[in-house]
């Protein structure tokens, strides 16, 4: 594929503006107004009144609070809430070592948590200046593909119980408890894995890995024709999605919008693809657009997306190398866990590594990776100690969240769940 | 050893050359607060047309840090991130802001999508954009003081209710 085709899929087209998301006065779709002025607002026209939506709304997906104002049941300008999950966790992350910040941030993005921890591990091993091994690589890439699927069906279960589609629910988990599974084998917990750290990953491939991710992909096609035969095609399903909340390429574009919410608009940009990462240059796999960028392409995409996930992860498995699974550089990597017990230097270098960290130095740098929801950057300025001087997470559910009033005007609030859904924000990495 | 050192020409940005760095590979400019906006906007003709990032460093407890010479190091820095489509290519800028004045004009005109991403720098660092449509805390409540990622902002506690009930 040539440069300059790629790059004719880049345009917005010429007819399109994003005029809307530029305007700062009452004819913004965005209610600009503090707690404190909300109570006090009252509108000329009596017909219209600012209703609250969540935090503890099912809906919601968390803790997002939105305040509208409605006039009847149509949204005329809304505001996104944030912050009730905000426990500081960049602040966490200066008083952490670079060894143990794959803890933290993992717990940032908690449905697709190895992403997060690909990013810090990309940005500390770029300020380190080191070249992890290719097994490591590998693992890693087949640990975030394999995730995207599980984010992505997890994606598919809450968007089709918010929609009314409760099916969908136990169909999502069920398939996506089988990826956890594997998870569960792998890295030794669901969830929140410290998988990925600086250096390579935390262990090697279990006995019988092979298999256990053959028999998931197996099965997984089959199921998500399930969900094509239940939703895709099906017409309530239709009216609910199709032509709601939509946003065009411009818009996404001056809005920072990134992941399956600017793909839905037809802009084919992926950064697998276009700027790639890990070893995603030797896979071959479609980066997924929509047409209309509305709820129903947004969720097309996402159900397509695990398709593409498993060819990339079948592709995976037959070029996995052999050989180690974290870099061999005494300064970084603790000795293995049979020389302690023999070794009293080996005991000491444990220890050494374990309280004090690694030295990294001094530097600031930015790395990018493409999580299910966007481009998700890691940040880090390090003052050459073994903690960071600062780190800071650039979560794509943040920025997406800012395009919610704009698919919001004009909707009705049923709609609104709809919308809200498909944008598909995680509010621990929103709130961080 | 630093690998973050200065390039000989820099910049050429309408007459005035913005000092610009390499660090681990990627390109970094050091503009100043006044000619910022003219340095984004020419940026933005050139293709850059998302701006990705936009958060804050607090540099209290380590002045030193890898700067062109012409410029003079601040207690605050604000990180910008550029991305083009059409180059795959970022590009970051570094604006130092001073204690005493902790302001900087806002990219909303330019880039809609920085106003969650200003008012977060807003909120933990307490520095403001000048002209921003809603300049207020986000992720913090309303009422809160101080501004939690300064490095002068210990890490504290804060009273949790029904800490004293029975059998607690």
């Amino acid at each position: 594929m040539s440069q300059e085709t790629e790059i004719s899929h880049l345009q917005a087209t010429e007819d399109e503006t994003a005029e809307r998301v530029f305007r700062r006065g009452e004819d913004s779709a965005i209610l600009r107004l503090s707690e404190s002025q909300v109570q006090t607002y009252s509108p000329d026209d009596d017909r219209r009144m600012v209703i609250n939506m969540g935090p503890q709304h099912p809906s919601t997906h968390g803790v997002l609070r939105l305040s509208l104002e409605m006039e009847g049941e149509t949204v005329l300008r809304s505001k996104p809430i944030i912050g009730y999950l905000h426990t500081g966790m960049e602040k966490t992350g200066e008083q952490l070592s670079f060894l143990q910040g794959p803890t933290n941030v993992t717990r940032m993005d908690y449905s697709s948590p190895l992403f997060s921890e690909l990013a810090f591990s990309l940005a500390t091993e770029k300020l380190l200046d080191i070249e992890i091994p290719e097994r490591a690589t590998w693992i890693r890439m087949l640990m975030c593909e394999l995730n995207r699927m599980s984010s992505h069906l997890l994606f598919q279960a809450t968007n089709g119980m918010d929609i009314g589609a409760v099916g969908a629910m136990i169909y999502g988990w069920r398939e996506r408890e089988e990826v956890l599974r594997l998870f569960e084998k792998i890295t030794g917990l669901r969830m929140n894995h410290n998988y990925i750290r600086p250096g390579g990953v935390a262990a090697d491939l279990p006995d019988g890995w092979r298999d256990d991710i053959l028999r998931v992909l197996d099965n997984l096609p089959d199921r998500l024709n399930d969900f094509d035969s239940l939703f895709t095609g099906q017409p309530i399903w239709h009216e609910r999605l199709q032509g709601v909340g939509v946003i065009n390429a411009s818009e996404c574009l001056a809005l920072g919008v990134t992941g399956p919410l600017l793909r839905s608009t037809g802009y084919a940009w992926d950064l697998r693809k276009d700027i790639p990462y890990l070893r995603y240059e030797e896979v071959e796999f479609d980066v997924l657009v929509g047409s209309y960028g509305d709820c129903f392409d947004r969720f097309a995409i996402r159900l397509n997306e695990i398709r593409e996930s498993i060819r990339i992860v079948r592709q995976i498995l037959e070029k996995m190398p052999e050989g180690d699974y974290r870099i061999q550089d005494k300064k970084i990597t603790p000795p293995p866990r049979v020389r302690i017990d023999e070794s009293m230097e080996a005991l000491i270098h444990h220890f050494k590594i374990f309280t004090e960290g690694f030295k990294v130095p001094a530097g600031e740098v930015y790395t990018a990776v493409e999580s299910p929801r966007g481009e998700l950057g890691c940040y880090i300025v390090s003052d050459g100690g073994p903690k960071p001087y600062r780190m800071h997470i650039r979560g794509p559910s943040f920025t997406n969240l800012q395009v919610l009033p704009h698919m919001l005007q004009d909707c009705l609030v049923a709609d609104a769940v709809a919308v809200i859904s498909t944008v598909d924000p995680i509010m621990g990495e929103v709130d961080r | 050893m630093s690998d973050e050192e200065a390039v000989e020409e820099g910049e050429e940005n309408s007459e005035n050359i913005i000092p610009s760095t390499i660090s681990r590979g990627q390109n970094v400019l050091h503009p100043n607060r006044e000619n910022l906006l003219e340095v984004i906007g020419n940026l933005r003709e050139e293709g850059f047309a998302v701006c990705i990032d936009v958060t804050a460093v607090d540099y209290l407890e380590n002045p030193k840090r890898d700067l062109p010479t012409t410029i003079k190091p601040e207690r605050f820095e604000v990180v910008i991130n550029l991305l083009s489509h059409t180059k795959r290519e970022r590009i970051r800028l570094r604006v130092q802001i001073p204690e005493d004045e902790p302001t900087l004009p806002t990219l909303f005109d330019m880039y809609p999508g920085s106003e969650a991403l200003e008012r977060e720098v807003h909120d933990l660092f307490g520095i403001n954009f000048e002209g921003h449509p809603d300049m207020t805390r986000i992720l913090m409540p309303e009422d809160w003081e101080g501004y939690p990622l300064r490095k002068d902002y210990d890490v504290g506690e804060i009273p949790v209710q029904f800490k004293q009930a029975p059998g607690s």
